[in-house]
């Protein structure tokens, strides 16, 4: 067969969200690989410029619908950076624990996709079904489901429910259970192995020249997180371990994915036990001064900045959002030339592609 | 008595029924008119129109038990799959019996959809893929016997065998399908339809290949090639047993043959968007789908035929049953790995089928002979 080009995408059951990678194909075998981004841009950083520094809080949970609250959340460091607000700690700590449970939750809606792209739908629904436990908790403790607008600039939006500790920790028992589930379910099967293990390989140094952060990057070996290699908020006094694979395959990024789920889970629990009593927010001055913020945290995809100038009114200057995706996605045509077609949906179904971030 | 012999006998007794007024008609009737009535009379009463029209009765009883048995297997595939994946499956459209016409439904909205044909299509194949796909998996229905006495006859003969090497006849109906496929993908003009029918091709002649070599250790073991006489052998043990490497291979085959999950590249979603009935819409693409669920039916019976001592069982029910009981136990074994496991590579599908399968098929066909030399069958 001739060599043509393919367009998968815009609308097409491989992307998730509105993308498009034309992948040249002879027979069945990738030469190239273009991914093209853009479709999904919806100027979130112009939009924040006519917004005081509390009303840009809804709209960075849009910027991702699998992990709203990083997002907002990083916001908040950003604005509280530019102005110097001392966070108690008990937000601190609500904080850390809602953001680890987006991380689950994000994580388990990675799986969901995944395997779907894998074709198996029973992946899709149990971890469906597990990823509503936390989003259950994140409802009592925000007030919605998909866009949590919890954090505030100097604090939370409100104290934790009642029983929080003890729903939370019981939602911990509840997964762990339920990930041992996973791996029996994925891992014991022979053909998910087969989809996975040496496919879509990322060379370490491929992957650190790229900007690849995150999972991706971790599964290449790269011992890099920003929770533990730039700490912010409260994540130096709690004990975990940044995981990393050194295969660098999609079974890698599955492997370092699963156990940041367990971690997390231990996050939780220290985060929650920890927690002390006090003020959950303070109040943040109207007008930023009349200078720069810098936040870096470690979203579920990787390494999300958002750098923010204030010009002294009570609206930002600029915000500029440096989303993970959007630097991962160029690797694709590395990972992708000379495996089969049929890999494209496991090796990019293994980035945990989100496009509202990267187009912004 | 057999089937032919119940059509043979309902037909004739329509046949003078209306023969009754028919030849009073003629009687009443002016000189030539009374002749051509009575003339009309006597070829509806003549043994071969009768005969005729019982084979055609038997065509349309065993063509509706078909697509009876289809509409269960899309029933049962869809409640077995909300049961795996912890929900209710088809449940309000028939409330009272199960949601079992949900399919109905289905078909109601794939009639009333309209039929596009996309503008740079090859008219001519389009229109033609889906009747030869059809066409040819509702032919492969035609020689598989339901019970010893249940089957489409030309004789009265409670012993006979039926059609020779009917076997033989089904798998070759059985495997015009991939020509169809490879027309569909092809004359869409479409480059996801054309990946899925080069797919669909390359995966069926290669699975053609350990699924005959498993047949051909049936034939021999039976010494028959035709359904009544591999059954018959299986009166005291299933072929099953001892071939059992050869069930096992069938049924993979099987399940490539008919295209689900685990080897359901050719339509596979995730990166062919539905493969190669991408372009097909409404009842098009509905006759696409419930004749893969013929054909998993199809894969049932002559799993059940060949292997697992076909309608033999014990004799508190009927022959029929026992038969579809069993096909609907490989299609439910079927449809179990299709739910529970993710879709397999191109490349890799082909080294299961040639460095895997074949060499089980040829080691099972070395057990029969085996067998067979013994003397044991």
């Amino acid at each position: 067969m001739a060599e043509m080009w393919i367009n998968m995408g815009p609308q097409h059951p491989m992307t998730h969200g509105l993308w498009n990678l034309r992948v040249k194909v002879d027979g069945e075998t990738i030469v190239d690989a273009q991914p093209e981004v853009g479709y999904l841009h919806r100027g979130i950083e112009k939009l924040v410029e006519g917004r005081t520094y509390t009303q840009v809080i809804p709209i960075t949970d849009r910027l991702c619908y699998g992990s709203s609250l990083t997002w907002s959340h990083l916001y908040c460091l950003t604005a509280e950076n530019l102005m110097g607000v001392e966070v108690p700690p008990r937000a601190e700590y609500i904080r850390v624990a809602a953001i680890e449970m987006q991380r689950i939750a994000s994580h388990l809606m990675w799986l969901a996709a995944y395997s779907t792209d894998l074709g198996l739908m029973l992946g899709f629904l149990y971890t469906m079904r597990d990823r509503e436990v936390f989003i259950d908790i994140l409802q009592a403790l925000s007030g919605s489901r998909l866009t949590y607008n919890y954090p505030r600039i100097g604090g939370v939006a409100h104290d934790v429910p009642p029983n929080f500790e003890r729903d939370t920790l019981r939602a911990c028992n509840y997964m762990e259970k339920k990930l041992k589930e996973y791996e029996d379910l994925f891992e014991g099967s022979k053909v998910f192995m087969m989809r996975n293990v040496d496919v879509g390989l990322l060379k370490k140094e491929d992957a650190m020249n790229l900007g690849v952060t995150g999972p991706p990057l971790r599964a290449s070996g790269v011992k890099y997180d920003l929770r533990k290699d730039m700490p912010y908020s409260v994540y130096p006094e709690l004990d975990f371990e940044p995981v990393t694979h050194p295969d660098g395959d999609c079974y890698a990024r599955y492997r370092v994915r699963m156990d940041e789920m367990y971690e997390s889970c231990k996050i939780i629990r220290q985060a929650v036990q920890k927690m002390p009593k006090g003020k959950w927010r303070v109040v943040a001055p109207r007008n930023g001064p009349v200078g720069t913020g810098l936040g870096r945290v470690e979203d579920p995809r990787g390494e999300g900045v958002m750098y923010i100038v204030g010009d002294g009114t009570d609206r930002p200057y600029r915000l500029k959002i440096r989303s993970p995706i959007f630097v991962t996605v160029s690797a694709a045509p590395k990972m992708l030339i000379g495996y089969k077609m049929a890999d494209v949906v496991a090796i990019m179904g293994g980035l945990d592609m989100c496009i509202g971030e990267t187009d912004r | 008595m057999n089937l032919f012999d119940f059509c043979y006998g309902l037909i004739h007794w329509l046949v003078d029924l209306i023969n009754n007024i028919w030849y009073r008609l003629g009687d009443w009737l002016p000189w030539w008119f009374g002749d051509f009535f009575t003339g009309v009379g006597d070829f509806a009463r003549s043994h071969g129109h009768i005969a005729v029209m019982a084979i055609l009765l038997e065509v349309l009883i065993i063509i509706i038990i078909a697509l009876i048995n289809v509409l269960n297997f899309i029933w049962l595939d869809r409640k077995f799959m909300g049961r795996m994946f912890d929900f209710y499956g088809p449940y309000y459209v028939g409330y009272r019996i199960g949601g079992w016409l949900q399919n109905l439904a289905d078909g109601i909205k794939l009639f009333v959809k309209e039929i596009i044909t996309p503008a740079k299509a090859d008219k001519l194949g389009f229109l033609l893929a889906p009747i030869i796909y059809v066409g040819s998996s509702f032919l492969a229905l035609a020689t598989i016997p339901l019970g010893r006495q249940f089957y489409i006859g030309t004789n009265a003969d409670p012993l006979s065998t039926g059609v020779e090497a009917s076997a033989l006849i089904a798998f070759a109906f059985f495997a015009i399908a991939p020509f169809s496929i490879l027309i569909a993908g092809w004359s869409s003009n479409n480059k996801y339809t054309l990946i899925g029918g080069m797919r669909s091709a390359a995966q069926m002649m290669s699975y053609e290949i350990p699924m005959l070599l498993t047949v051909a250790s049936v034939f021999l073991m039976a010494g028959s090639f035709g359904f009544m006489g591999i059954v018959d052998a299986q009166h005291d043990i299933w072929f099953g047993i001892p071939l059992f490497i050869g069930l096992v291979t069938f049924i993979i085959c099987l399940a490539a043959e008919v295209e689900i999950q685990p080897f359901d590249l050719p339509e596979a979603e995730a990166e062919l968007v539905e493969g190669w009935t991408t372009e097909y819409c409404g009842m098009r693409f509905g006759l696409f789908m419930m004749t893969g669920y013929l054909r998993g039916y199809i894969g049932g019976a002559l799993a059940t035929a060949l292997f697992l001592g076909g309608w033999h069982g014990p004799a508190f029910l009927p022959d029929p049953i026992w038969f579809l009981i069993k096909a609907y136990i490989v299609f439910v074994l079927i449809e179990w790995a299709r739910w529970s496991l993710p879709r397999v590579r191109v490349d890799q599908i082909l080294n299961i089928g040639w460095k895997r399968l074949l060499p089980m098929a040829i080691l099972n066909l070395m057990i029969a002979v085996l067998l067979k030399t013994a003397g044991w069958f």
